[in-house]
C-alpha cells in the first residue's frame, strides 16, 4: 500500500515514560482524496492521532507518512486580533503567497464558506458556526493535500451542524482534498465519511472498519453504534 | 437516533434524500448567521455625554465642599488657601510663563525618559520571555525593582551624575523599565498554546511565529505594562524634581512644588500639584486610555458596561 498518501505503520504513543500507552500499534493507510472519518469514545486517543500526522506530537514508535496537513481544531482558533479576512490571508502569507495573491484568494475562499459579507468581522463578531467556516476557509487557504479536522462542529447546534455537513460535502467534492474528520458522533460519520473507522479507547487501535457505500445510512448508523458502545462497554469492569 | 433524522441525513455518493433547494439552504445559513450574531450595541450620544459630565460634577462638587469649608471653618490662608486664591495663583503662573515653562520642562523628561524606557524594557522583555535560564535568573530581580520605590534611587543618582539631567532619567528608567519589561514577560506567558499550534499548522517559522503569533496576542498586556510604566515614569521625575533641584537642572513642575514649599506659599504648592495632577490626567484619557480600549473592543474583550 505505499500508494497511499497517508501511511502510518506500527504507530504507538506514550506521553512519557511510565505513562500508559495512549495508542498502540495503529495501522492506517488513506488514499488521496478520501474521506475517512475517524470514530471513537472520548479518550481513545483519536486527537492524538490527528496531532502526530500534523506533526504536533512525536511518535514514541513506529512511522508516519504523510505530507504536510491543514488542521481544523474543535474551537476554530482564530486569532482574535485579525478580521475574517485577515485571518485566511495570514495563512495565505504564512504558506508564501504574494499580497495582491493574498487579497483576491482570502475573498475567493470566504465566497466558498459564503462569508463573504462578513470579511471585514472579527471572530468576537461571528457566531460559533461562521467562525468554524472562517477556520475552514483559512485551512483550505493553506492549499495543502490533506485536511485533519478534529471535531470541527462538536460544539455546534444542530442546523448549523446539518448545514456545515453540506458545506463540507461540497468543499471536498470541489477540492479534491484527503480529509480526515475525527468525531464521537456515529451519525455525523456515516453522513461525511467514504469510509468509517472505529478506534478502540486505552490503548488506542484501529479495530474495525466500515465502506460507506449503497446500503441504508440508518441501519449502517445503528450497525457502528451497536459496536461502538459495545466498546465502551468493555471499560466498564 | 431518531428515525426523522436519519431520513434527512444525505448519503455522500448518492446524494441527499431529501434535499432542500440550494437557495433555501443559504437562506437557511443566512437566517442563522443573522440569529446568532451578537447584536451590536451602538452606545448612544446621551449615555457618552453623561459618562464626561459625570467626571465634571464630581470635580465642581469637590470644589464647592472645598469653599465651603474655607468659609465656614476659616482655615489660615498659608494652611489652605481657598479656591478663588489658587486659582488666582494659577492664573498668574500662567501669565508669567512659569506654568508652562514647568509643564513642558517636566512633561519633555517624562516622555523622552519613558521613550528610552520602553526601547530598552522591550528588547530586555523579550529576551526575558523566551529564554527560560535568564527569566530564572533575573525575573525575580526584575518583579523586585517594580516594587521599589524608584524616589530610593534619588540619593544614588545624585552622587553618580551630580544634578544634572542624568539624574533625572536615571530616575525615570529604573521607575518604568520594571513595569514594561513584566507587563511584557506576562504577556507573552499568556499567549494561550493553542496559538502556537495553530501557528505551527498554519507553518510558521519561528521569527514568523514570533512577529505575527506571539507579539499581537501579548499586545494587551504590553499596553497595560506601557501604561503602568508611565505612571510610574510620571512619578518617579515629579520625586527626582523635587529632591534634586539646582546644578543644570531645568526648572520642571517638581522643583515649582519644592519653590512653593521654600517660600510658604501654599497655593503654589497646591498649583503645582494640580497641575502634575493634570497632565497625568490628560496623558491618560487621551493616550493610554482610548489605546486600551480600541485594543480590547476589537477583540471582544471589553465589556459593554465599560465602553
Amino acid at each position: 500500500m505505499s500508494s497511499a498518501q497517508i501511511n502510518i505503520a506500527g504507530l504507538s504513543k506514550r506521553f512519557s515514560a511510565g505513562a500508559p500507552l495512549v495508542l498502540d500499534n495503529v495501522n492506517l493507510q488513506v488514499q488521496q482524496g478520501e474521506f475517512v472519518a475517524l470514530l471513537g469514545a472520548s479518550g481513545c486517543g483519536k486527537s492524538t492521532l490527528l496531532n502526530l500526522i500534523a506533526g504536533l506530537e512525536e511518535p514514541t514508535s513506529g512511522t508516519i507518512a504523510s505530507p504536510k496537513a491543514a488542521f481544523m481544531f474543535q474551537d476554530a482558533s482564530l486569532f482574535p486580533w485579525l478580521s475574517a479576512q485577515a485571518n485566511v490571508e495570514l495563512a495565505l502569507q504564512l504558506r508564501g503567497a504574494s499580497k495582491s495573491e493574498r487579497r483576491s484568494e482570502a475573498a475567493r475562499l470566504l465566497e466558498l464558506v459564503h462569508l463573504s459579507d462578513a470579511a471585514a468581522k472579527r471572530p468576537h463578531e461571528l457566531s460559533g458556526g461562521m467562525r468554524q467556516r472562517v477556520a475552514l476557509a483559512r485551512s483550505l487557504a493553506q492549499n495543502r493535500d490533506i485536511l485533519l479536522m478534529d471535531e470541527p462542529f462538536a460544539a455546534l447546534d444542530a442546523i448549523t451542524r446539518d448545514l456545515l455537513h453540506d458545506e463540507l460535502q461540497r468543499v471536498w467534492k470541489e477540492t479534491g482534498r484527503t480529509i480526515v474528520f475525527i468525531t464521537h458522533n456515529v451519525r455525523e460519520a456515516v453522513r461525511l465519511g467514504q469510509r468509517v473507522l472505529l478506534m478502540s479507547s486505552r490503548p488506542g487501535r484501529v479495530v474495525a472498519e466500515w465502506p460507506v457505500g449503497e446500503q441504508d445510512p440508518a441501519v449502517l448508523t445503528a450497525d457502528i453504534t451497536t459496536e461502538l458502545r459495545k466498546e465502551i462497554r468493555r471499560h466498564a469492569a | 437516533m431518531q428515525p426523522e433524522s436519519t431520513l434527512t441525513k444525505a448519503e455522500p455518493s448518492s446524494g441527499p434524500l431529501t434535499k432542500l433547494p440550494a437557495e433555501d439552504d443559504r437562506a437557511l445559513e443566512k437566517g442563522l448567521d443573522n440569529l446568532q450574531q451578537e447584536a451590536r450595541v451602538q452606545s448612544s450620544w446621551k449615555s457618552s455625554i453623561t459618562k464626561a459630565l459625570l467626571p465634571v460634577a464630581a470635580l465642581v462638587a469637590v470644589i464647592y465642599l472645598w469653599q465651603m469649608y474655607v468659609w465656614i471653618v476659616r482655615p489660615r490662608p498659608d494652611q489652605l488657601p481657598g479656591p478663588a486664591d489658587v486659582f488666582g495663583t494659577l492664573g498668574s503662573l500662567w501669565q508669567n510663563g512659569d506654568a508652562v515653562e514647568t509643564v513642558l520642562t517636566s512633561l519633555q523628561r517624562g516622555v523622552v525618559g519613558f521613550i528610552i524606557a520602553v526601547l530598552i524594557a522591550t528588547p530586555l522583555g523579550l529576551v526575558l520571555a523566551q529564554s527560560r535560564v535568564l527569566r530564572g535568573a533575573f525575573g525575580p530581580l526584575i518583579s523586585g525593582l517594580q516594587v521599589l520605590p524608584s524616589v530610593a534611587w534619588v540619593p544614588a543618582a545624585v552622587i553618580w551624575f551630580g544634578l544634572s539631567d542624568a539624574t533625572v532619567y536615571f530616575v525615570v528608567l529604573m521607575g518604568a523599565i520594571p513595569s514594561i519589561t513584566n507587563g511584557l514577560i506576562a504577556g507573552v506567558d499568556h499567549v494561550p498554546d493553542q496559538h502556537r499550534r495553530v501557528g505551527h499548522v498554519l507553518g510558521a517559522s519561528r521569527w514568523q511565529l514570533a512577529i505575527r503569533i506571539i507579539l499581537p496576542a501579548a499586545l494587551p498586556s504590553y499596553v497595560a505594562g506601557l501604561k503602568q510604566g508611565w505612571a510610574f515614569s510620571w512619578r518617579s521625575l515629579m520625586a527626582a524634581e523635587i529632591i534634586a533641584t539646582g546644578g543644570t537642572l531645568g526648572f520642571g513642575l517638581g522643583a515649582l512644588l519644592d519653590q512653593g514649599r521654600q517660600f510658604s506659599s501654599m497655593a503654589t504648592v497646591i498649583s503645582a500639584i494640580l497641575l502634575i495632577l493634570f497632565i497625568g490626567i490628560v496623558v491618560e484619557l487621551l493616550i493610554f486610555g482610548p489605546l486600551e480600549r480600541r485594543l480590547l473592543r476589537r477583540r471582544g474583550l471589553l465589556v459593554g458596561g465599560s465602553q
